[in-house]
């Protein structure tokens, strides 16, 4: 009379990631105003029609070939490797995803694009973002110039300070940049802000959500346009050294590089996957941003995931030197693969990561954005622990040029016209 | 879900809120024997159910200064073919004091429910004035002890009952249970929270009917009838129609589609009152509300800033005290 019960997908599986509920085990869900959700539901179903779309497909393929600049290389850091090199000459072997040499130097572009297509196939015209370093912002503003797009962004006021280079492309694509005054001035209330315009205009608007934050089904969608990242990767390690990389570390403000990288190769279990956030002045002190390594469960712009809060639920002001990762909350699937154990987080200081936006610079030739360093930086820690020849692929998800001005203000013996 | 919840309840930390559950329970107490004095004749007012009867529960009720149902208010109103008025503001916004004593001006004004806003740090519903309400409120060191503070003080002195509205992660962060345990205790009615959709609601709805507190929802321009449908038989003590696309904040004038919302959600409400808002600053739109044949009219940041912004606390008072009378006659 037994019968057998259906198979339950693997926690790891595809499927499981969301389930159908559009939940990563308990994290992610639909947590926004009424408003919004026949918004939501729309954008799921056109999403899903556009994904087994072969055309859409083959348009955003060749778009991310011509226009991005895909695939971005794999390169093989061999001095920064030499750097870890050990006493008994044992040493990693680290390369870099180089998502930093993508049109407009981060990976952001690859969701934007992606976004953008879509919004184009549901025939709306306005489209708003937040971004915090202004990658987001930048991307977003890119592809709308080249869609004839009208675009909006959010920047928290601070983060204009700190990323005026940002700013300043972004209108000289045609983009509005509205600055956010209220909260913390960052990316948290520059989100807030955006969620209430698209709660506004929600009839005429696609809200290019920049990370993979957010309802469902952003944090799927967003994470999907960013996989390229991580087929590239098994690709291009197949062509070099014929196997799986052994370790993969990413930066997690809001986590979409990350997840980028990761999700190809959730299911490959031999890989060791590593996130790392923003430290900010040490995570002893409140000046932080590690939601992961201390946030506790909660609701913040429209997913369940982990959160940095006060004991009254209240967000919590995070600190981080990277106006990227400067941000109370994660995606929710990160939030899901640290739970069942499958993606480890630690974090790093801004000291840490300034240290390693400078070594990086000095011994590869390549100045990483101050995001990608807190990644850089925990090879610091890594290395040290792993066998020889352990194959390191670290997303070097942008590049450092928005960041000089903001990190000459720490590093002032670089700046001005005199040799110290 | 549960797993999070049940966890999280056991992380929260409880030497905070100890003080507050030992007078939450003596409230109860109070309450408890209130309810008892007033069971009687509410039973036999239902028994009756005629408009008289109706009436003189409603007499009743005002009379004992007891904690009363959002449902049985509205029915009470309706069954009076009267419209409700239910002003809106954000607690310890200028500060606990002056909040109790604006909850009472209203209620003596003639509100018949009141919606007492949990000051958030990420108020996504909310527009401007709210946002700089709650700001300045958690300035202040507003915290939930001490909107539930307010909520006691409050609800033993009047007649409209209070709906508490709130974020949800304030909500998660005490645990579900007991947040609705300790409002209920503390004297509120009913349960508004703008940032979960009706597929969200089971846990919370749960956890609300346990202690018999009501759980409002809402309903906004862009849901479909079916789903109207679904979200009014859900929605308890009234539906509350949002009359625009958008966020809480005060608006020159209503836009026109809100008439022809109001009798797409009364078509589907099965007899429950609709009570529209967002977006009205002044008397003139609730008139029009009221013509356009809604149940009740729901204002807040207008309220909220005349109280707020205003110089000093007793300004505040007279100032949201003059709109909020100007509200009520015209409806």
């Amino acid at each position: 009379m037994a019968t057998a019960a259906p198979e339950k997908p693997s926690p790891l599986a595809r499927e499981a990631r969301p389930g159908p509920d559009g939940r990563f085990g308990i994290f992610g869900g639909r947590y926004v105003p009424e408003t919004l959700i026949v918004a939501l539901n729309e954008l799921s179903a056109a999403y899903e029609e556009a994904k087994n779309d072969p055309a859409f497909q083959a348009e955003l393929e060749a778009q991310l070939k011509d226009y991005v600049g895909r695939p971005s290389p794999l390169y093989h850091a061999d001095r920064l490797s030499e750097h870890y090199r050990r006493p008994d000459g044992s040493r990693p072997e680290v390369y870099l995803k180089r998502e930093d040499l993508n049109h407009t130097g981060a990976h952001k572009i690859n969701n934007s694009l992606g976004q953008a297509l879509l919004c184009k196939r549901m025939g709306k015209k306005r489209i708003i973002a937040e971004t915090g370093a202004g990658q987001h912002g930048v991307a977003t503003a890119t592809v709308c110039a080249k869609a004839g797009l009208e675009c909006i962004v959010y920047m928290g006021e601070k983060d204009m300070e700190r990323q005026a280079l940002n700013v300043f492309r972004m209108r000289l694509l045609g983009a509005e940049v509205r600055p956010v005054t209220s909260g913390t001035r960052t990316l948290k209330d520059a989100t807030s802000e955006a969620i209430r315009d698209w709660v506004t205009n929600v009839e005429t608007t696609h809200y290019i959500l920049g990370s993979v934050a957010g309802p469902h089904p952003f944090p799927m969608m967003v994470r999907d346009f960013h996989a390229c990242i991580g087929k590239e990767t098994r690709r291009q390690a197949q062509e070099k050294w014929g196997g799986l990389p052994d370790i993969m570390v990413a930066c997690v403000g809001g986590g979409s590089n990350a997840m980028g990288l990761f999700h190809e190769f959730v299911e490959d279990e031999s890989v060791r996957l590593i996130g790392v956030e923003a430290g900010g002045e040490g995570i002893n002190t409140p000046k932080h941003a590690a939601t992961l390594t201390l946030g506790r469960p909660g609701v913040l712009h429209g997913s369940y995931s982990l959160l940095i809060q006060d004991e009254e639920g209240q967000v919590v002001d995070p600190h981080s030197i990277s106006a990227g990762l400067d941000y109370p909350g994660v995606g929710p699937e990160h939030s899901y693969l640290k739970d069942i154990g499958r993606a480890e987080y630690y974090a790093v200081t801004d000291d840490e990561a300034l240290a390693a936006f400078q070594l990086v610079s000095k011994l590869e030739g390549i100045i990483p954005a101050l995001e990608t360093s807190h990644a850089l930086a925990y090879l610091d820690k890594l290395c040290p622990t792993v066998p020889d020849g352990t194959r390191i692929v670290l997303n070097c998800s942008g590049r450092g040029d928005k960041d000089v001005t903001n990190a000459a203000n720490y590093l002032p013996h670089l700046a001005g016209g005199q040799q110290l | 879900m549960v797993l999070a919840l049940s966890a999280q309840a056991a992380a929260a930390p409880c030497c905070s809120s100890r003080s507050s559950a030992a007078r939450g329970s003596k409230a109860a107490v109070a309450i408890q024997s209130l309810r008892s004095q007033q069971q009687q004749p509410s039973r036999r007012g239902l028994n009756a159910s005629r408009r008289a009867a109706a009436v003189r529960v409603a007499a009743m009720a005002a009379s004992t200064a007891q904690t009363r149902s959002v449902s049985g208010t509205m029915a009470e109103l309706k069954a009076q073919g009267k419209v409700a008025f239910i002003p809106f503001l954000v607690a310890c916004d200028p500060d606990a004091g002056t909040t109790v004593k604006a909850l009472q001006k209203l209620n003596e004004l003639g509100a018949d429910v009141i919606e007492l806003g949990v000051p958030y740090s990420d108020p996504l519903a909310d527009g401007p004035t709210i946002q700089a309400a709650a700001t300045r409120a958690l300035q202040q060191g507003a915290t939930l002890d001490k909107v539930l503070g307010v909520v006691r003080e409050a609800s033993a002195t009047i007649k409209a009952p209070i709906v508490m509205f709130t974020y949800y992660n304030p909500i998660m962060a005490r645990g579900l249970d007991k947040f609705c345990q300790q409002a209920k205790e503390a004297g509120a009615s009913g349960l508004l929270v703008p940032d979960i959709p009706l597929e969200e609601t089971a846990v919370i709805r749960e956890a609300a009917s346990k202690q018999g507190l009501e759980l409002v929802l809402l309903t906004t321009p862009t849901t479909p009838q079916e789903r109207m449908h679904r979200i009014a038989l859900s929605s308890q003590g009234f539906v509350y129609l949002v009359s625009v696309t958008g966020v809480t904040g005060a608006r020159t004038s209503m836009e026109s589609r809100v008439e022809g919302l109001i009798s797409q959600l009364q078509e589907v409400a099965e007899g429950k009152a609709v009570c529209v808002g967002f977006g009205v600053s002044g008397p003139e739109q609730a008139k029009q509300i009221r013509e356009w044949g809604a149940d009740g009219v729901i204002c807040g940041s207008a309220l909220v800033r005349a109280l707020g912004e205003s110089g000093s606390p007793e300004e505040g008072l007279q100032r949201m005290g003059e709109l909020a009378a100007s509200i009520r006659a015209a409806i």
